[in-house]
């Protein structure tokens, strides 16, 4: 506020009074209080069978406020929905969110339900910062106002595959063959898809893919799967999974006393989650990783787990790295546009974000900068790998916990 | 294909599929007596398999111990249900049923999702992950016991049917709803005694499952589409004929998986329900048309 | 006044309540709104297999999907619009639909063997279309959204008022399609199906041909809730499209509204959608927002609706606002 000679107590109280007076008014959007707080509108999938995921990503969500307070000085006010993983809602609850004012919005998760809320988000020139979701259609609509903080499928396929031919130079393991077990839905096809065309021409990769085994994702029950991928007799399994499969099929692997050099996916959440170290064990060590990920050694992220475990006591953040990581950015990119903006406009906003250039960050990969399209280029998947019982970044190496193990101890020729 | 590749996948599959058997006798023996179409068959297993895990975290009990408290507590509340609260459906349209169903589904699965949270539960039994071989056979050591319980209560319920004075009553009222009533047989007592044993074994095949698959709230819906699909397979009211059709569609299953492709492997068992629906409707062991 | 002229007035009253609500509603009453028209659409077409023939169709998705699918194929592949697209998505549903009476009717399955028919050839579908690489597989099939501004009505591409109007359309045009129907000689034959079968039978009428209609019609008009939900949305799974649960979506508003009636499921669909919403917010207002919670109230609405109305509320509607001829 400005500090001007003409003004008394008198003039103060009565401008004070008029304020709360005109605050009071503003529920309905009548009135808006300038350049106090930025309203996030987050949508996210806290019901139906994605649940279990956005209640994760929600808590990446719920840290950001007091976080981004302290960091830039800049008061965010979320507004949570819950998009309850249906299409339908999405697109409603976006509607809503917009008409109750929110200036920014953040999501979904899921990539139907993304692009849902991204067509409203354009119609209604509203700015949306996608915080997870991989069908690189998304961002090639020509859109103005949609924005994604993360990979697409295809660069998720790049980028694993690249981190397995440096785990390979990494431990000094020359496998020949892998067979390649893949969940089939959007990572498992878009995997699928980009092994053939990129596997091939990446000299550093060594294996060849003696057998793929495509399993429903929907399955209870996989001795089948496990028994033909066994009978591969390959050097590892190359896994693209879901959380409730990989702990099936690391049972069925188990229980079928197959015994590969080790399990590796090239990019799908499962074996780093809680509940598979929870159930599994001793069998969930040296499973690998390949996701997006957390970067350990920068100042964001150790400021982030710390906000993390004062309001999840109990819970740890690497079990919710990814979600916990990318959900936070994306309010960080709103929180960031606006403070340059100095306006809760929706196109200053949107011009804000398209000039975006974070490098102090929690996501592992270069800085956030989005490109024409309105996708960030630089995001990479971390190699991490269960040991100790809780996942851990073993390359790239400056970004390093620990050394990669692989062939897993007990591996006999 | 090498032989014993073949071998150890058709055992799974048996094996599976008399697990799945365990699944539908619930269902049978509902379906087969009350005429009710349970559509809240899945979400009732899930109930049973967070008993069994709250046993287990609270007590350690071993599920096979835990079936009979949970089997003798759901035996109530479904004779509860079915006096309560589905009683005055039967004589309702199916879709009505069906609505009712969904409903008490709808609120179930929600109620889990609240108290439990959405993370899958499990227990933690030491057999749970060992297997015996012969040669390069394996057998699944809990696969084996659950699919031993299986062939155990499916075997218990036909000699209940058969010899005692109570399962031939119930018989009764199955095959002639009006002829039992003139004999003043107390139908409405049968049929609730009917749907609490129905959810024992819902509640039995609850624990047995929870060896193999971690229960989350949402895990209802599959196994009741699956349940009423070797239900219709194995035939109504038939207790062999529930084991048969979860042998059948786990057989089957599992061997499209091998031969042709793993994730396409439920499209034959549907193809399979489409058959036996076209062909053979009362099931294979199925008495009524 | 009559009950028909009351009838009438209450019509045109709702028409035109209809016609205007762009005028006064937000984008988001809006896009409730053409949610609303679209449940009550698919409700009314499902209607006509259950409610007038007596069908019980627990895998309605199947023609959502195969409508969706086939109208997307075509204008992803070859450009060709949704009006050119409808008439494949009509065809290939009426051949499933026809499929699936015909098997079901000249074996004899009714009742809930045929529901379950439904529902085995609805997954059989959707496992299938996971593996239709043509299609997009589970990965999805993704039409361009062009531009939203202008309305163009020839490739279904526009503003949010647009596809309000075109879902107000469709659901007027299969009301005033099925008073039609009801008040035809279909529809007189139906109801003697409905009610008793085989003495329909006796009376000459071939039952087989007449569900057969009635099947093949509320297909045909599902393919249209397809082609539009493909052109809203602008995205397609297997898993979410063909799924149980939109089966279940889609009856839940005839059977809460009345089954067999004309405003069954336009009441139905509204009812249950701003239930929904409401619900959302009241928990959020009293502060109870946990997962979970919104969908126990809705499942215990469903409950007290199924028990205490079981011909749905619209027949007591209509009774309290004296709407119903005393014959």
């Amino acid at each position: 506020m400005e500090r001007s000679t003409g003004m008394n107590r008198r003039k103060f109280n009565t401008a004070l009074a008029t304020t709360g007076a005109l605050a009071a008014l503003s529920p309905f959007g009548i009135v808006r209080a300038q350049g106090a707080k930025l309203k996030v509108g987050v949508l996210l999938p806290r019901s139906g069978y994605l649940g279990f995921i956005g209640q994760s990503c929600q808590k990446g969500a719920d840290l950001a406020p007091g976080v981004i307070k302290t960091l830039l000085g800049v008061d965010i006010e979320l507004m949570n929905a819950d998009t309850e993983s249906n299409i339908d809602t999405a697109r409603t609850r976006a509607e809503r969110l917009i008409q109750e004012g929110a200036h920014v919005l953040v999501g979904a998760f899921d990539s139907g339900q993304s692009t849902a809320i991204a067509q409203v988000a354009e119609q209604r020139g509203v700015p949306y910062v996608v915080n997870i979701a991989a069908a690189p259609q998304i961002t090639e609509q020509g859109y103005k106002f949609v924005f994604r903080n993360f990979p697409t499928a295809p660069d998720l396929v790049r980028n694993g595959l690249n981190n397995i031919g440096a785990l390979f130079q990494a431990t000094n393991v020359v496998p020949r063959s892998a067979v390649f077990m893949y969940v089939n839905d959007t990572f498992g096809l878009a995997m699928s898809k980009g092994i053939n065309a990129f596997l091939p021409r990446l000299t550093n990769l060594p294996f060849k893919i003696t057998e793929s085994v495509p399993y429903d994702p929907a399955a209870k029950d996989l001795t089948v799967e496990v028994s033909k991928a066994k009978a591969a007799n390959a050097d590892f399994l190359l896994l693209v999974c879901r959380l409730q499969d990989s702990i099936i099929l690391r049972r069925e692997m188990v229980k079928q006393r197959w015994n590969p050099m080790g399990v590796i996916s090239p990019g799908s959440p499962g074996m780093y989650e809680e509940q598979f170290a929870k159930v599994l064990g001793k069998y969930a060590e040296y499973c690998i990783s390949n996701a997006p990920w957390y970067n350990p050694k920068t100042n964001m992220t150790k400021i982030v787990d710390a906000a993390f475990k004062k309001q999840n006591p109990g819970e740890k953040f690497v079990f919710h790295a990814t979600n916990v990581a990318y959900t936070y950015e994306s309010i960080l990119i709103a929180a960031d546009a606006y403070k340059r903006a100095r306006s809760t406009d929706a196109r200053a906003l949107a011009d804000a974000i398209r000039q975006t250039n974070i490098t102090d960050r929690v996501a592992l990969g270069g800085p956030i900068k989005f490109n024409a399209k309105g996708q960030v280029e630089g995001n990479l998947s971390a190699c991490v790998q269960n040991l100790g019982g809780t996942p851990k970044v073993v390359l790239p190496a400056d970004a390093a916990e620990a050394k990669p193990v692989f062939p897993w101890p007990g591996y006999k020729a | 294909m090498a032989v014993d590749l073949v071998v150890n996948v058709a055992l799974a599959g048996v094996l599976t599929g008399l697990v799945y058997g365990l699944m539908a006798l619930g269902l049978s023996v509902i379906f087969g007596v009350v005429r009710v179409v349970n559509f809240a068959h899945g979400e009732m297993m899930t109930v049973a398999m967070y008993a069994a895990v709250g046993l287990f975290t609270a007590f350690k009990l071993d599920p096979f111990l835990s079936v009979i408290p949970v089997a003798a507590a759901f035996f109530v509340l479904g004779y509860l249900l079915q006096t309560g609260l589905i009683n005055p459906f039967i004589t309702r349209p199916e879709h009505s049923q069906f609505m009712l169903l969904v409903a008490i589904a709808i609120i179930v699965v929600n109620g889990l999702l609240m108290a439990f949270g959405p993370d899958a539960r499990n227990v933690q039994v030491d057999y749970q992950l060992e297997s015996w071989a012969a040669g390069p056979i394996l057998f699944d050591k809990a696969r084996v016991y659950a699919a031993g319980v299986a062939i155990l209560a499916s075997g218990a319920l036909f000699a209940f049917f058969r010899y005692t004075r109570t399962g031939k009553a119930i018989r009764a009222c199955a095959d002639n709803y009006l002829g039992a009533k003139v004999v003043g047989l107390d139908v409405k007592h049968y049929y609730a005694l009917t749907f609490g044993l129905g959810s024992a074994c819902v509640a039995v095949a609850g624990c047995m499952l929870i060896l193999l698959v971690d229960v989350t709230p949402s895990l209802g819906p599959s196994y009741t589409l699956l349940a009423f699909v070797i239900v219709i397979v194995g035939g109504l009211g038939s207790m062999g004929g529930a084991l048969l059709g979860g042998v059948l569609i786990g057989l089957s299953e599992a061997m499209a998986g091998l031969f042709i492709q793993p994730s396409a492997k439920s499209m034959f068992s549907f193809a399979l329900l489409i058959l036996v629906l076209l062909f053979r409707p009362q099931g294979l062991m199925g008495r009524r048309p | 006044m009559s009950a028909q002229r009351r009838a009438a007035a209450l019509l045109a009253l709702l028409a035109a309540a209809l016609l205007a609500l762009p005028l006064v509603a937000n984008a988001y009453l809006l896009s409730v709104a053409t949610l609303i028209l679209f449940f009550a659409f698919s409700g009314q077409a499902w209607n006509v297999m259950m409610g007038f023939a007596g069908q019980l169709s627990l895998g309605h998705s199947l023609y959502v999907g195969l409508g969706a699918y086939a109208a997307a194929g075509l204008f992803f592949h070859f450009g060709i619009g949704p009006w050119a697209g409808i008439w494949l998505a009509i065809a290939v549903c009426v051949a499933a639909g026809a499929a699936i009476g015909f098997l079901a009717f000249r074996f004899g399955i009714s009742g809930v063997y045929f529901a379950l028919l439904t529902i085995a050839f609805a997954e059989f579908t959707r496992i299938g279309f996971d593996h239709i690489g043509w299609l997009g597989g589970p990965g999805g099939l993704f039409i361009k959204v062009e531009q939203r501004q202008a309305a163009d009505l020839l490739n279904l591409r526009g503003p949010p008022v647009m596809f309000y109007y075109v879902m107000l359309a469709l659901a007027a045009g299969a009301f005033a399609l099925c008073a039609w129907l009801l008040r035809s000689r279909a529809g007189y034959y139906w109801q003697a199906i409905r009610e008793n079968e085989e003495a329909a039978q006796a009376l000459g009428i071939n039952t087989f041909r007449w569900k057969m209609l009635a099947v093949v019609i509320s297909a045909a008009m599902t393919s249209f809730s397809g082609v539009f939900f493909a052109f809203y949305y602008n995205n397609l799974f297997p898993e979410t499209i063909f799924h149980i649960s939109r089966s279940i979506e889609i009856i839940l508003g005839p059977i809460i509204g009345g089954i067999g009636t004309l405003f069954g499921p336009i009441l139905g669909a509204a009812v249950l959608t701003i239930l929904a919403d409401s619900i959302t917010d009241l928990l959020a207002a009293v502060g109870l927002e946990f997962p979970g919670v919104k969908q126990v109230f809705y499942g215990v609405v469903l409950l007290l609706v199924v028990m205490f109305l079981p011909h749905g509320i619209w027949p007591a509607l209509a009774r309290r606002l004296g709407l119903d001829r005393k014959s």
